[in-house]
């Protein structure tokens, strides 16, 4: 099968970059956005017909990494060289599809939702950039490639957030990204260094490869009591755990919902967030053969997030950061499946299941977000206590909301059921505590989703400056054609199609998870229906007693203060605070020393330029002489 | 005429340090500026004095010192056109010639 066309993929889209970017001032926004959007939707196309081509070409039981493209970038020495090329196995491909689809989505729906925004061609132009380096991110064929591609991701998203550069905060939230995913690649590029001297490659089949050196040589080399594999996949982890926004490096992606809405839902929800699972599922035969420690970490990390964003999402009032809580918990659950983990075959059960939700919450978490930037179109206003209602003023939206919001809570048979069970049948296998986690956040995802949906289109009726109407034919297709996706992708059969070995694998149906999820969703529901389905005072008798822990929760468990804290009181004051004052008293004050010494001689004896002319010659003359009276005294 | 036997080189140098010092003196003493210009002519002299005695004295069968002083002679005079124009000029900035008043290009 020839797969040459998909360096299209990849070129397409930086081509749209500078087309739009370059000549989007002098044409009509319309124009820009309109090309923007036929192309994606030619990128897309392509991809689909990748997808097709691989998943139907099958060479016997298992799927084939294919190198579609492979050629020397950078050769710095004879075993160090950096190679740049397109890689198709399961997991990429998968990729594609997801990232051109949400990306088409928000193409259109930025059409409509962007109307009339000044610098109209500009976040088009980003867009295009942004899905260029994501989709070169998944297809990178080494992991150098991949790091490239990476901090690419983390300028475009940098740039979409601080979008409305005029706004103090957004310029804020946007360099707290930047800067918060920075440090974590910092531990990113260690692990990568780490990695590739001790295995001496980069590319991701020699890595992967069970009879590779990344695995079958151990290099035993030991540091403070782990091997130098699980110091290097930790240090991995820490990049995709800042790009993830795993605990503690999540501080950013709250913030980031400054950026327009479609921007939230396509990088914040769906595509580049989920890039560290991405990562680690790219470098799980390694975690899983020879950093087994790093796994359970992440399994750990992953379990926290989850229920700690869950409980965080309940109390926020802005609802894209309940949204933006909301992909945290549900990142934490695909990392958590992840570090549950076996590899082949059945056992291999958790790393499907991963990424089939993240498959599906791609499309529920976008069609959320895009849901949610309706409403606000409408409202004009991002705080849920000024919405109420809205169900009579915009059907459409509700009625997809309202999918959304039973995808993501595990009603069957939608698609969030599918893959979220799978995620709890590997938990339960694996680790009763992490299942026993997850099995709760499920409940409390019901919860506040459900919570966000009542308040916003029940409840109370408030008084609206203008009447709210139903959003544009370009905002509502991609919200149907995303709520089509998220009840039928759920029966898309993932087991045959992206495992850990590349092998089709047996699911069963587990009666005995399956049931109690469902249970837990339906009881989340019902809570949130009590409380908000009517306005009423219950939400504030329950908020008054659980009062401390509710101003905990409101205030995100004040992890961005203690950020705050360490970086001011601690770094600030005693590190940064003595080097700069090193810098200023010493390193500048031995220059200034200089400065001043010369300023002061040449002060003195400034006056002997007098501008008499014949003192100038006593000077000359006397001076001969006296060199010459010099000589000779010498001779 | 023999120059050799009546007057002995040593003449014609302290003639020459003679003749430069009161150039140098003129140079540094008067403040008219077309004086000043004087003294820097009577040194030039005083070089050429020095080129055409020793080129007499010492290599007598040489001519490099007499077209020496030739073209010192040349340069003296191109010397004197631009100094004269030069004296011009600021007497008509400054309505002066003396070079006490034009202390401007000071610190």
């Amino acid at each position: 099968m020839d797969f040459s066309y998909t360096i299209l993929i990849l070129l397409l889209p930086v081509a749209l970059f500078f087309i739009i970017g370059l000549l989007g001032s002098k044409m009509n926004p319309k124009v820009s956005g309109m090309i923007g959007t036929s192309g994606l939707f030619i990128i897309t196309l392509l991809s689909y017909v990748t997808a097709f081509n691989y998943f139907t070409h099958r060479t016997g039981e298992v799927f084939q990494s294919i190198e579609v493209f492979q050629f020397v970038w950078l050769p710095f020495t004879d075993r160090l060289v950096i190679h740049l090329g397109i890689l198709l196995d399961p997991l990429s491909v998968m990729m594609l599809v997801v990232i051109t689809t949400v990306s088409l989505m928000v193409h259109i729906y930025s059409l409509g939702y962007m109307k009339g925004e000044v610098g109209f061609a500009r976040y088009y132009a980003f867009l295009s950039f942004f899905t260029f380096s994501m989709l070169g991110l998944v297809v990178a064929t080494n992991i150098f490639q991949m790091y490239i591609f990476w901090e690419l991701v983390g300028v475009s998203s940098y740039l979409l957030i601080g979008f409305y550069y005029e706004r103090p905060s957004a310029v804020a939230a946007a360099k707290k990204a930047f800067i918060v995913t920075r440090f974590a690649d910092l531990g990113f590029l260690i692990g990568i260094l780490l990695l590739s001297f001790y295995t001496n490659t980069f590319d991701f089949i020699a890595l992967t490869d069970l009879n590779g050196p990344a695995i079958a040589q151990s290099s035993g080399v030991v540091f403070l009591g782990m091997s130098v594999t699980t110091w290097a996949m930790l240090l991995i982890f820490m990049g995709g755990a800042g790009k993830s926004a795993m605990f503690p490096l999540h501080i950013w992606l709250p913030d980031a919902m400054e950026g327009p809405t479609p921007v939230s839902a396509l990088i914040h929800a769906a595509t580049m967030v989920v890039a560290g699972v991405y990562l680690v599922a790219r470098l799980f035969p390694i975690y899983h053969f020879s950093a087994p420690g790093a796994l359970e970490v992440i399994a750990y990390i992953g379990s926290f997030t989850s229920l700690f964003a869950a409980v965080i999402a309940c109390t926020q009032l802005d609802i894209k950061r309940v949204l933006a809580y909301s992909t945290l918990s549900q990142i934490g659950y695909m990392m958590v499946a992840l570090g549950v983990s076996g590899y082949g075959s059945e056992a291999g059960l958790g790393y499907m299941a991963s990424l089939f939700h993240l498959f599906t919450h791609a499309f529920f978490k976008a069609l959320l977000f895009l849901g949610a930037g309706s409403v606000i179109h409408a409202v004009h206003s991002n705080l849920m206590t000024e919405m109420g209602g809205l169900r009579k003023h915009m059907p459409i939206t509700h009625i997809t909301f309202l999918v959304a919001c039973l995808t993501i809570s595990g009603i069957p048979p939608l698609s969030g059921f599918f893959s979220k069970d799978e995620i709890l049948v590997a938990a339960f296998e694996h680790h009763k505590l992490i299942f026993a986690v997850q099995w709760i956040v499920a409940g409390i995802t019901a919860f506040y989703m459900f919570r966000l949906y009542f308040t916003i289109f029940w409840n109370s009726n408030p008084q609206y400056n203008h009447v709210p109407h139903e959003s544009p034919p370009t905002m509502t297709i991609p919200l149907v054609i995303l709520a089509l996706a998220s009840v039928f992708s759920g029966f898309v059969p993932f087991h045959d199609l992206v495992t850990s070995d590349g092998r089709a694998l047996i699911t069963e149906f587990h009666w005995i998870v399956a049931i109690p999820s469902v249970l837990v969703g339906m009881v989340g529901i019902s809570f949130a229906a009590v409380l908000y389905y009517k306005k009423n005072s219950k939400p504030e008798t329950v908020a008054k007693g659980l009062k401390a822990f509710y101003t905990m929760a409101y205030q995100k468990f004040y992890i961005d203060e203690v950020y705050l804290f360490v970086t001011h009181k601690v770094i600030f004051q005693f590190i940064s605070r003595p080097i700069a004052w090193f810098d200023r008293h010493i390193v500048d004050g031995a220059m200034n020393l200089i400065g001043n010494t010369t300023v002061f001689f040449s002060g003195s004896i400034k006056k002997m330029q007098s501008g008499q002319m014949q003192e100038y010659i006593w000077y000359f003359t006397s001076g001969v002489l006296l060199l010459t009276l010099l000589i000779f005294y010498l001779n | 005429m023999n120059l050799q036997a009546e007057i002995p080189l040593d003449y014609m140098i302290v003639l020459s340090t003679i003749v430069f010092f009161v150039g140098l003196m003129g140079v540094i003493i008067r403040r008219n500026l077309i004086t000043m210009l004087m003294g820097i002519e009577l040194m030039l002299n005083a070089v050429n004095i020095n080129f055409v005695a020793f080129n007499h004295y010492l290599f007598p069968h040489r001519l490099e010192g007499h077209f020496f002083a030739l073209i010192v002679m040349a340069i003296a005079a191109a010397e004197a056109a631009i100094a004269i124009a030069l004296i011009i000029n600021i007497y008509r900035q400054f309505a002066t010639v003396s070079v006490d008043d034009v202390d401007e290009l000071k610190y």
